[in-house]
């Protein structure tokens, strides 16, 4: 398959170049590729923080665009997320140690009595790669596991998904609990699944329903920043 | 020795299969979280209603409660252990309720996804995908399915594993897939990829098509991208009683009645010999189905125009088969691998 005479040597191209390959290769989910970018980039003395924003979040975010519209599928888009990792485990020591900003913290997971996660996992891989932290709780949580480990981790969103139409009204639940506890208005909450609809996520008292995940990024980066601009405005 | 299923294909033009299993339980009490299956052991009576329904209403087919006996769902309600006894009494009492209902009725072993995503993108291997469907279809057919029935697949990996199992068992087979995101499967297939995934296994079904997905109108999209490839098998359509609503706190499918009659006529037009309904499909659905079946003649298939103004728009402009496929990225140069 491969033609060895248009093969692509990453180190030769300029900066500009290399990170419209990286998207390139982030799109096709070429993960050895994307660890090559992000070194050459460092080795250029480009600031973590930088090819993290730039190159990486850049790429997924086309990656995403082409998701929502109907372009990339489920395969592809795990495939563009591994690659992704690939490029931050080698990016997030020297984040942490440089002291960047982080975008925002998530902990996510699906509510009590469903198992389904394939969705739940797109988002958290999705946020991953838009530069969120995620704090992934896995299937079948009740809401003491989403209010421990929001309070826990410090976290600015809670993400919550749902595949049957048993399960869905659960989030209410969790939802309720907050405004009990009067810790409803310290995190973002965000609901999914193919079940839900806008209507769902008004009505239990969400901050927005997210229809896929590159509107849970989309969403998510949104809700973030105003979060960010009342914080300095107050 | 022939198989109940392909004994009334040779007999009947098209058949009528079952409607929802999960909204019919879920009215009669099924709570948020349980898994269905345990009524098989503690709600038998419930199971029963459920099958008798179906039968009833017409159904010349229908599908066991065992969607979600598999090693990997249950595993959530700490009993993976029990998938072949779950799926096997789900099956017997299925028989029963055939048996005495007077008419060739197929008791058709519900086999639904592990809910895993499998290698190489994501962890479950093809090997213990198909140990989990094998345990299932061994429990099915130990009490008294005529048929397996694999549905609601997204992952052509999955489909195979469950077709490599099928064998394993010695059953004779059925296998749809759901159709939810832009026409095609969650994973990308196209219905034109699915007749090719069909084509390539070893042990044949003897139907297969589409089954949930999103509203009546779209599966018909599907069930006619099955037919312009040529394809001999008989297809199946199993399509929703339209959209899911929530209303006043409980979840309510839009498509009436008169609706799945006219999606199961114009189902049949398409080309699909086994026509149902799926999540939201009542037995009240199911009899106007299949009056509409018994009472109207098969005509042409109906343009994607027609299937609009009867059945309502499309989820997506198109379902990635044919020539208006959206372009994928255009690629600065080419790569290795």
């Amino acid at each position: 398959m491969s033609d060895e005479e248009d093969d692509i040597i990453l180190s030769e191209l300029d900066d500009d170049e290399l990170v419209q390959q990286m998207f390139d290769d982030l799109y096709d989910g070429l993960k050895e590729e994307i660890e090559e970018g992000v070194n050459i980039l460092l080795e250029r003395g480009w600031q973590p923080y930088d090819i993290l924003t730039k190159a990486l979040v850049g790429g997924m975010t086309i990656v995403g665009k082409d998701f929502r519209d109907g372009i990339l599928f489920v395969p592809e888009v795990l495939l563009a997320a591994n690659a992704m990792k690939g490029g931050m485990a080698i990016l997030k020591p020297l984040l942490a140690e440089t002291g960047a900003p982080t975008i925002g913290k998530m902990v996510i997971g699906t509510v009590k009595g469903d198992i389904h996660d394939i969705g739940k996992n797109l988002v958290g891989m999705m946020m991953e790669g838009a530069g969120f932290e995620v704090v992934d709780l896995g299937i079948n949580n009740p809401v003491e596991n989403y209010l421990e480990t929001a309070a826990a981790e410090k976290a600015d969103i809670v993400g919550m998904s749902a595949l049957l139409t048993t399960t869905m009204p659960y989030m209410k639940v969790v939802i309720d609990t907050m405004v009990e506890q009067g810790i409803r208005d310290d995190y973002i909450v965000l609901v999914g699944g193919a079940p839900l609809n806008e209507e769902f996520g008004k009505a239990i008292g969400a901050d927005a329903y997210c229809r896929d995940a590159a509107v849970a990024v989309e969403t998510a980066k949104d809700f973030v920043l105003r979060k960010h601009n009342r914080r300095a405005a107050g | 020795m022939t198989d109940a299923l392909s004994k009334l294909l040779a007999t009947r033009d098209w058949l009528m299969a079952d409607g929802a299993t999960g909204t019919n339980l879920f009215n009669m009490g099924l709570s948020s979280g349980d898994a269905p299956e345990f009524w098989n052991e503690t709600e038998t009576d419930k199971i029963r209603t459920l099958y008798r329904g179906a039968v009833e209403s017409g159904s010349d087919i229908f599908l066991t409660n065992s969607f979600g006996a598999n090693a990997s769902r249950l595993k959530l309600h700490d009993a993976q252990h029990r998938a072949h006894e779950l799926s096997r009494l789900s099956a017997e009492i299925a028989r029963e309720i055939a048996d005495a209902s007077g008419r060739d009725i197929v008791v058709a072993g519900s086999v639904g996804p592990t809910g895993d995503i499998m290698e190489p993108v994501g962890s479950l291997s093809h090997a213990e995908a198909v140990e989990m469907f094998h345990e299932t279809a061994e429990g099915l057919k130990a009490g008294g399915a005529d048929v397996l029935w694999v549905e609601t697949i997204s992952a052509p990996e999955e489909f195979r594993a469950a077709a490599e199992a099928f064998k394993l068992a010695g059953m004779p087979w059925c296998g749809t897939m759901s159709f939810d995101t832009a026409g095609r499967t969650m994973m990308g297939v196209t219905s034109a990829d699915m007749v090719g995934i069909v084509d390539g296994i070893e042990n044949a079904p003897l139907a297969f098509g589409a089954n949930c997905g999103t509203g009546a109108a779209d599966i018909l999209r599907t069930v006619l991208g099955f037919s312009a490839q040529g394809t001999d098998m008989p297809i199946i359509a199993k399509g929703n009683a339209g959209i899911p609503k929530y209303k006043d706190g409980h979840i309510h499918y839009d498509g009436t009645p008169e609706l799945m009659a006219d999606y199961a006529v114009m189902a049949r037009n398409c080309g699909a010999r086994i026509i149902g309904g799926c999540c939201g499909t009542m037995p009240e659905h199911l009899r106007a189905m299949r009056e509409a079946l018994e009472t109207r003649d098969k005509g042409p298939a109906p343009t994607l125009d027609q299937i609009v103004a009867a059945l309502g728009p499309f989820s997506s402009e198109t379902d990635g088969t044919g020539d208006d496929t959206a372009p994928k990225r255009e690629r600065r140069g080419r790569r290795r691998g």
